[in-house]
């Protein structure tokens, strides 16, 4: 006996095996971004007045990934469409501007997070704190440049919309022998810091993993188009749902963690 | 598993078997997609779990009877694989915590989830509800591995430097994130593949059980143990996921030095911690148990529906109540998700918030009794066969009754003040876990066994099993309810003898003799438990070729598909379509010859 | 496919394209709406919450179809979304009940 309901829906659900089965997954995924957004939630009204960042985050390259995926979504769902309409050709185009989008996103996430990792705070012996981006940092000079600012109060390093900080950087040559503690602006540095790159990073391995069986879609599984077109179809819906939920996801990260 | 054409078989099968009968020996027993095959080594991999975990615990409770003294027998084989925490086969502290979090891990995560969930749903659910296999046979087998992998990592932990995770199975942060083992990130990411595998199956049977029922296959006239299997599947599709989330960042913790649940100002080892702070301790206790509430369902409700369809099938009459059994092990599921911070009550919640889930707590015990009163109810009147199942099963009925009462004080607020972290808790779980949902997979082995092999299991011995494990079960545990109450803690590495009246005469609250004591009676009580299993481990392996023949395809006579099939049932499973025509459980109908009637015999 | 059934399905290919025009004018909003100072910074949130409530119900009614989905899907997200609030609201406001008085003697 053969599984039955692999293409041809089930009368009393109206559903066909693998879009049951994409839902169920996709619920599980609501409850794992839901904990993080939740840890979010929870470790942002914990913290005292003014220590929660804002301003951090590049908000036009955040918008302009935003606008990417949203692209991204209706090239998968006119991909999908293609097949339905028997027009294979349009469908491979479709999907191949989805998989450069994807890709655009991505390279996009690796320069804001190249451009975190590149960010010191450099607290100095004397109380001072600097802050800026690397511009030398030579393990045998007796110096670290940076592009940034002193600041007196670490607060004002938190809200730079509240504070108004400077959008000029001048460079700054501090001696290693004043420097108490140098750290990037990793995860490690704060909550927030943590948070971001915790639900970035997770939804760009969502991105990875949907982008990598969209491909294998496009590429070698599309053999599949010729035996059993209907088949094929039913996969391309399935996997596009998982990248709208993909979208999804960040339509909620980016206001969270770029603008509010 | 045979994969030779079976006998009598239309041309479509035996097209369909001869196609399959080139499979070789690594697609057939390895890298198998049959729910059978997977199931199987499910079983297999989870029972060699659950004696490994069985042996960790051994080892811990002589240390409590004997502190200080060598572990005779493995001792030097301790000294040998851990080095300086078990010199000279002493089990040290640090050891003792580690084979706590082991036990506690391995115990739920590897041997009863695995065995009560995905072995015994895998083999038998797709049967039972007359489809030819799981909706997604592949994903089954990748779930499989995952269980694999997830299983080696935490094994594996064992042998590096500094041994495994130590924090209990609970790793509660900041201690989990600073003690100074990798021990710890070997934890976290086999939990990571333990919850992909649980993710992975719970789409499978959800899905399975939607869209393959047979036809005439209504969701009123399935058995009670796919109700619970369907149940329980929800339980880890949507508990799990917030601990994966926790784990991913108690990672972090660990590794990348975040602070997501580490708080300003920590001090370790009385120094001040190099992390940024603003985390909180309590957000991973909320998530982590978040899970470990539905999880403990989780390991109670294949139990319950192994039980239904055993006392259903031995009494030969319906089970009493089955409407309300459904509507109760759907409550239990749902209020599952609303209850979790009734272990967290002693963290400094408010009177509101811990009377919300105090409440929640007490309705969810509601539909609980309910279905043990069904169970219990189901066996007036009926006609009685005590085969070895039968006997386990009937057991399981006041163990888990014992088990579920002693969580009601547990469960209200106030008395858990007294009782949180003691010997209380301890006795109180395992009285479900152990006389509860052990004795009922051991009912559900010795049941399906002819199914499976052929052959029945020795019922004399099995016997020997039931009454020994039920004796020294009880012998294991009933003192612990003392002890707890005696104000005893958990995870003492000394059996609480730093707080006995021996060490400190005169100190209120300190530990009796006589309470002392009975940590050797259990030791010796645990030591009897494990000899008690011989005979079945034996049992089982000597039954596949030697055991009595079944005779039939259907030794027990019962009503539930998966015994209309061939034995072992075939790639495919019914050599023709299967249709329903009755309910599940149509024993001792009046009127009719024989009294029971299949769920797919025509009218 | 019939050519009936070709022309409706057009007629939904239309809608996709409203729902992105829809979707690229919702983020553009966010964006705006962040840098207005509505005073309370609740109400910025408010407001961002809220748009992006809006653009989720588009990309999930009309490109994941659940418009028209079954009765099954729904149940399913309605359970899924009953115990993410669950999840959400029990666990800040456990936060949020503290005990009000300690021990003074």
């Amino acid at each position: 006996m053969d599984i039955p309901y692999t293409i041809e829906a089930r009368p009393d659900t109206g559903l066909y095996n693998a879009k049951v089965g994409i839902w169920i997954f996709l619920a599980s995924e609501v409850m794992l971004f839901g904990a993080l957004f939740s840890s979010y939630i929870l470790l942002r009204v914990g913290a005292p007045e003014g220590y929660w960042p804002r301003g951090w985050l590049n908000v036009p390259l955040g918008t302009l990934n935003t606008l990417v995926l949203i692209t991204s979504s209706i090239t998968t769902v006119m991909a999908w469409a293609s097949c339905k309409l028997n027009q294979f050709g349009r469908f491979k185009v479709y999907h191949a501007c989805t998989l450069l989008l994807a890709l655009v996103f991505l390279c996009i996430k690796s320069y804001e997070y190249h451009d975190k990792f590149m960010h010191y705070e450099i607290v100095l012996k004397d109380g001072r704190i600097a802050d800026g981006h690397i511009v030398e940092n030579d393990p045998k000079a007796d110096h670290v440049v940076i592009a940034g600012r002193y600041v007196q109060d670490r607060l004002d390093l938190y809200d730079l919309e509240e504070r108004k900080a400077p959008r000029h950087h001048e460079e700054i040559s501090i001696p290693r022998s004043q420097i108490e503690k140098m750290e990037r602006y990793g995860p490690w540095h704060n909550t927030y810091l943590a948070l971001y790159f915790t639900l970035t990073g997770l939804h760009a391995l969502h991105v990875i993993g949907g982008a990598i069986v969209i491909g294998f879609l496009w590429g070698p599984g599309s053999k599949l188009w010729e035996t059993d077109p209907e088949r094929f179809t039913n996969r391309v819906e399935i996997s596009g749902l998982f990248w709208h939920f993909v979208d999804l996801v960040w339509i909620f990260l980016f206001p969270v963690l770029y603008l509010i | 598993m045979s994969m030779e054409a079976a006998a009598p078989a239309i041309p479509h099968i035996e097209a369909h078997e001869a196609h399959h009968a080139e499979a070789g020996f690594w697609s057939t027993y390895v890298f198998s997609t049959d729910h059978k095959v997977i199931g199987i080594q499910y079983g297999v991999t989870a029972l060699c779990f659950l004696l490994f975990g069985f042996c960790l615990m051994m080892v811990m409770r002589w240390q409590i009877a004997n502190p200080g003294q060598a572990v005779p027998v493995v001792g030097p084989l301790l000294a040998a694989i851990f080095g300086d925490v078990a010199a000279k086969g002493i089990v040290s502290p640090d050891l003792y915590n580690s084979f706590g979090a082991m036990h506690g891990t391995i115990m739920v995560f590897m041997a009863i989830v695995p065995l009560a969930f995905a072995a015994f749903g895998n083999y038998v659910v797709p049967l039972m509800i007359g489809a030819p296999d799981m909706a997604f046979p592949r994903v089954n087998m990748a779930s499989y591995q995952a269980y694999v992998v997830g299983g080696l990592i935490m094994f594996t932990s064992f042998f590096i430097p500094g041994g495994p995770a130590q924090a209990g199975w609970t790793s509660y942060s900041p201690l989990a994130t600073s003690i100074a083992t990798d021990g710890q990130t070997f934890w976290i990411i086999g939990m990571v593949f333990l919850i992909t595998s649980s993710l992975l199956g719970a789409v499978n049977f959800i899905a399975t059980i939607i869209q393959l029922r047979a036809p005439g296959m209504t969701w009123m006239r399935l058995p009670f143990f796919v109700w619970a299997q369907f149940v329980t599947a929800f339980l880890l599709l949507l508990a799990f996921p917030p601990l994966e989330a926790a784990a991913i960042m108690q990672f972090m913790d660990k590794v990348l030095h975040t602070s997501f649940f580490l708080p300003t100002g920590l001090a370790i080892g009385g120094n001040l911690a190099h992390v940024s702070g603003g985390g909180s301790p309590l957000l991973w206790q909320h998530l982590f148990w978040f899970l470990a509430h539905p999880e403990v369902y989780v390991l109670i409700l294949p139990a319950m529906g192994i039980v239904a369809e055993i006392i259903a099938n031995n009494t030969r009459k319906p089970l009493y109540g089955y409407k309300s059994l459904v509507y109760s092990v759907l409550t239990i599921g749902f209020l599952s998700f609303i209850v979790w911070a009734h272990h967290m009550y002693l963290t400094g919640m408010g009177i509101r918030i811990a009377t919300f889930f105090q409440t929640t707590t007490m309705i969810i015990s509601i539909p609980s009794v309910i279905v043990l009163t069904c169970m219990f109810i189901s066996l007036w009147g009926g006609s009685i066969r005590f085969n070895t199942p039968m006997l386990f099963v009937m057991a399981f009925l006041p163990m888990f009754g014992i088990g579920g009462l002693t969580g009601l004080p547990l469960g209200l607020s106030y008395s858990d003040i007294h009782l949180h972290d003691t010997y209380y808790v301890i006795a109180h779980f395992h009285y479900i876990v152990a006389p509860g949902t052990i004795f009922a997979l051991f009912a559900g082995i010795y049941y399906w066994f002819p199914k499976i092999t052929g052959r029945m299991m020795s019922e004399y011995w099995g016997r020997v099993h039931f009454w020994l494990s039920l004796i020294f079960m009880n012998l294991i545990f009933q003192p612990m309810f003392a002890q707890g109450m005696a104000g005893m803690l958990r995870r003492m590495a000394d059996g609480g003898a730093n707080y006995s009246q021996a060490r400190v005469p005169g100190a209120i609250g300190g530990l009796s003799a006589s309470v002392m004591h009975l940590h050797t009676f259990i030791l010796w009580a645990a030591v009897g438990l494990g000899l008690a299993q011989i005979p079945f481990i034996i049992n089982l392996f000597w039954s596949i070729k030697n055991g009595k023949p079944a005779g039939s395809d259907n030794p027990w006579e019962a009503t539930t598909l998966e015994w209309q099939t061939p034995t072992p049932p075939p790639h495919g499973n019914f050599l023709k379509p299967i249709e329903v025509h009755r309910g599940p459980y149509e024993y001792s109908v009046p009127g009719h010859a024989k009294d029971f009637t299949p769920q797919n015999e025509p009218d | 496919m019939t050519t009936e059934a070709q022309a409706e399905f057009a007629q939904h290919v239309r809608r996709y394209l409203y729902v992105f025009y829809a979707l690229l004018f919702g983020t553009l909003a966010t964006v705006g709406a962040s840098y207005i100072p509505f005073g309370n910074h609740a109400i910025n949130i408010a407001v961002a919450l809220v748009i992006a409530c809006g653009k989720a119900s588009l990309v999930g009614g009309f490109f994941m179809h659940l418009i028209s989905e079954r009765k099954l899907i729904y149940g399913l997200l309605a359970f899924t979304a009953c115990f993410f609030l669950g999840l959400m609201f029990l666990t800040v406001s456990a936060f949020a009940d503290l005990p009000r008085m300690t021990v003074t003697h």
